[in-house]
């Protein structure tokens, strides 16, 4: 790596956007190289002194006030004083500046928020039009199998029929530009789709749960493997769904 | 203008109101940031909640903060264009030479050597408000507003890798800022 490379990438290396295997290139480049460690330590320094000072505005109460009276209930709207300009086009004032290829690339792509959105949309489209299970079985040896070959992963199909979650069967979806494994079961009338996928990160990701649409979504990774719970059902049935897959997931290991 | 059209129904109203309320703060923040002015911003901030209203039927997700931001920024594009007919309310513009100077030239005189001394946050406000766009917006989603470099993308409807050029750019130029307000105190 260049020093030219690095001093782009070290901003992405410290505001934490690169995949694993570029932040090493890059600090493997900083360790050698005392002109672009003394930029990532200025640059970091600088970054702390921002986050010290108290940079946010708050909004005048007055304005929150305008705002709420303008919203809601059959009031006459204030009219607006600004003339609408639609369609914006900010040239690139620095495209000379030749990162663009080089960075696109290597950005890690698992910004979260926008996984969850197409989590949901594949969970919607798995409800529709009957494509909800390529392969229909409740039994966890036919389900597993099925995704062999079809998948870069070996997402663990797990039977919870005993603890009150129906495994109905599998399918191939399309998260994120790439084929990921679904499990599907349901809970009485409510479909639970798993969403399974590998990540570099091998550590354990203790749950967290989000609501999208109307959609509750758990997420959680482990050994290696990101997953995602969606469901209409409320977040305390989730839960539960999540943790006793993750207990099942457990003692299926150890055994 | 249609004038009853949708807006009259109270359960999307109220939805719009705790999916877009809780974001106020930061898109008055930006608001200030960008257009560098108080009562301007206020304006800006009002119709950019009354433009989302208007559209938020359309609105898919992903996330809320970025959609906002990118209606906010609309409303300042037309903003600027206003000042820039108007004679007297142009506003001041970017530092002479800004966008040329190459940027591996600016932040390496030995920044081992110069500790940052801790501003104000009026003193850091000011120096932030005075880098030339679109430096100071990409640098004030990020620093300030905490987006993702994809947000901000999104935000602004620029390619991911712009978006880490025009970062890296302004913290070159604001550190460069900040040394010279140290070499001479006020």
């Amino acid at each position: 790596m260049t020093c030219d490379e690095a001093e782009i990438l070290l901003h992405a290396l410290m505001d934490g956007e690169l995949d694993a295997g570029h932040a090493r290139e890059v600090e493997e480049h900083i360790a050698g190289c005392a002109a672009c460690a003394a930029q990532l330590a200025a640059y970091r320094e600088m970054s702390q002194a921002i986050a010290a000072a108290d940079m946010k505005y708050t909004a005048p109460l007055a304005l929150r006030r305008r705002i709420e009276a303008s919203l809601p209930q059959g009031q006459t709207r204030a009219p607006s004083r600004r003339a609408v300009l639609r369609g914006f086009a900010m040239g690139s004032a620095v495209s000379a500046i030749a990162a663009t290829g080089l960075v696109a690339i290597v950005l890690r792509n698992d910004d979260e928020q926008r996984i969850d959105s197409e989590i949901v949309s594949a969970h919607l489209r798995s409800l529709q039009a009957g494509h909800l299970t390529d392969v229909i079985s409740t039994d966890q040896h036919t389900v597993k199998p099925w995704f062999n070959g079809k998948l870069d992963v070996s997402p663990p199909v797990i039977n919870l029929t005993a603890q009150g979650f129906t495994l109905i069967g599998g399918r191939l979806d399309y998260i994120d530009a790439r084929s990921i494994g679904a499990i599907v079961y349901k809970r009485r009338a409510h479909v639970i789709n798993l969403f399974v996928a590998q990540t570099a990160n091998t550590e354990h990701r203790a749950a967290k749960t989000e609501t999208i649409q109307g959609f509750n979504i758990r997420a959680w990774s482990d050994r290696g493997l990101n997953y995602w719970a969606v469901s209409d059902i409320g977040i305390d049935e989730l839960s539960e769904f999540g943790e006793k897959f993750e207990a099942a997931a457990q003692s299926s290991k150890e055994t | 203008m249609p004038v009853n059209a949708t807006h009259d129904d109270p359960e999307r109203a109220r939805r719009f109101r705790e999916a877009a309320l809780p974001h106020l703060d930061d898109v008055y923040t930006l608001a200030r940031y960008l257009l560098r002015d108080a009562t301007d911003a206020e304006d800006a901030v009002q119709e950019c909640y009354l433009r989302a209203l208007k559209h938020f039927d359309g609105y898919r997700g992903p996330a809320m903060k970025p959609w906002l931001f990118a209606i906010l920024r609309n409303v300042c594009r037309a903003e600027f264009a206003r000042r820039a007919s108007s004679p007297t309310g142009a506003i001041e513009d970017v530092p002479e030479g800004a966008e040329q100077t190459p940027l591996w030239n600016e932040a390496q005189e030995t920044p081992e050597a110069q500790m940052l001394r801790t501003r104000d946050a009026a003193t850091v406000r000011r120096l932030v408000s005075a880098l030339a766009e679109p430096f100071r917006e990409t640098f004030v989603l990020r620093e300030i507003n905490n987006l993702s470099y994809r947000e901000i993308a999104d935000a602004v409807g620029a390619p991911v890798g712009t978006v880490m050029s025009r970062l890296a750019r302004a913290r070159a130029m604001l550190r460069s800022a900040w040394m010279a307000e140290e070499e001479q105190p006020r």
